[in-house]
């Protein structure tokens, strides 16, 4: 982003970026930073908050009244993420006994998801497939996980894709599970750790390796963070 | 923990930077037109794709706020997102400190790029991409640009 400030400011345009990793902006020396110290995806802040966030775009727009620079200041709140604490939430009943577990249990969100986002108004499910079709997608997941060659379970696109669809429908799904605006992270922990959906794709993470897939899938799937080797397992 | 071990992971990274720094020098704040620009990865009209390596970039309109998040890398919340674009995409903001007077206005043109390029060189947003951005924000008259990540 440091870059892109640049070379906007070279186009006739004053800049000020808000920075979120700050050795990058470091690296890169846009004309002015704000270094917020707050969890990745969240450059204001706080969700919700917007006298906090007014404090953050005025201690930006301060920096446009330094004389020259590089200007690079830090605010001095800085804002964790709650992945260590997985959102507390209770899955609804399956609706499907005669469908995968993990199936099963993307079906019974659905209407919990479509409660989230009447409430919300967005999504960021549909990279590949519509919310409706999520629960399909685990089930081919789940074959993947269980060895089936990953080339012939009929996946209808890209695999890393798909499997953000089925990562976002649920920490969207949690979002009417649970009390309040989560800590950044806390739905993602959730998922990843307390749901069958989670464990399927964590499973099916490994046999991708297995198999070859290629970094592309295997690194993206899921949070680096949040990636789950084998007990036995090696790195590639 | 997870963003810390984020940022050391990313931390060593190359970046791109310009021998010599531009500046701009602003107006007062008060008579600026400012846009946000955000490495997001934001579309409209409910397209919630984009590609990994992908420099190009979006024109969003300003008064028809349905944005939707498309980057590609998992590596951050987006929960916050989704309850409170503006934690983001701050034009709420902007909006409430143009009619308070401290900015001039909010732009009808905002920008997004997608942030986590692989090609760390960004080649086409320095040569292609980036100069078409600008010229885009200019002929809105915009003055400021607010910079946000993911």
């Amino acid at each position: 982003m440091g870059t892109l400030a640049s070379v906007l400011e070279q186009s006739g345009l004053a800049t000020v970026a808000i920075s979120i990793i700050r050795e990058q902006i470091v690296a890169t020396q846009p004309p002015r930073a704000l270094h917020c110290e707050f969890p990745l995806g969240r450059p204001l802040g706080k969700p919700g908050d917007s006298a906090f966030q007014h404090e953050i775009l005025d201690a930006a727009f301060d920096l446009l009244n330094a004389e020259s620079g590089p200007v690079l200041v830090d605010y001095p709140e800085e804002i964790s993420d709650d992945a260590d604490t997985p959102l507390s939430c209770t899955i609804p009943p399956a609706d499907n006994s005669d469908k995968h577990p993990a199936e099963a249990e993307a079906r019974g969100l659905l209407p919990v998801w479509r409660r989230s986002y009447e409430k919300y108004g967005r999504t960021t499910v549909g990279k590949v497939v519509p919310p409706e079709q999520v629960p399909e997608m685990v089930a081919l997941f789940a074959k993947i996980a269980d060895g089936e060659d990953w080339t012939s379970v009929g996946l209808p696109g890209d695999l890393t894709k798909l499997g953000a669809d089925i990562k976002n429908f649920y920490e969207e799904a949690s979002l009417s599970l649970s009390d309040g605006i989560p800590g950044a992270r806390q739905a993602e922990t959730w998922f990843v750790t307390q749901t069958r959906a989670g464990d399927v794709i964590q499973r099916a993470r490994v046999a991708l390796k297995e198999q070859k897939a290629g970094s592309y899938f295997t690194s993206y799937i899921l949070p680096m963070t949040q990636v789950r080797e084998p007990e036995n397992g090696s790195n590639d | 923990m997870s963003d810390q071990k984020m940022r050391a992971i990313v931390s060593g990274l190359e970046g791109y930077s310009f021998e010599e720094a531009s500046w701009v020098n602003p107006k007062p704040l008060s008579e600026c037109r400012v846009a946000i620009v955000t490495t997001a990865g934001l579309n409209q009209e409910g397209n919630a794709d984009w590609n990994p390596g992908d420099q190009g970039f979006t024109v969003l309109s300003g008064k028809e706020r349905d944005f939707t998040l498309g980057h590609f890398s998992p590596n951050f919340d987006r929960t916050g997102w989704v309850v409170d674009e503006n934690v983001v995409m701050p034009l709420d903001r902007l909006d409430e400190m143009a009619a308070e007077g401290k900015i001039g206005s909010v732009a009808d043109v905002h920008i997004s790029f997608m942030g986590a390029q692989p090609d760390h060189t960004l080649e086409t947003i320095r040569l292609d991409t980036g100069p078409a951005a600008a010229k885009a924000l200019l002929e809105d008259g915009v003055d400021v640009v607010l910079l946000t990540p993911v």
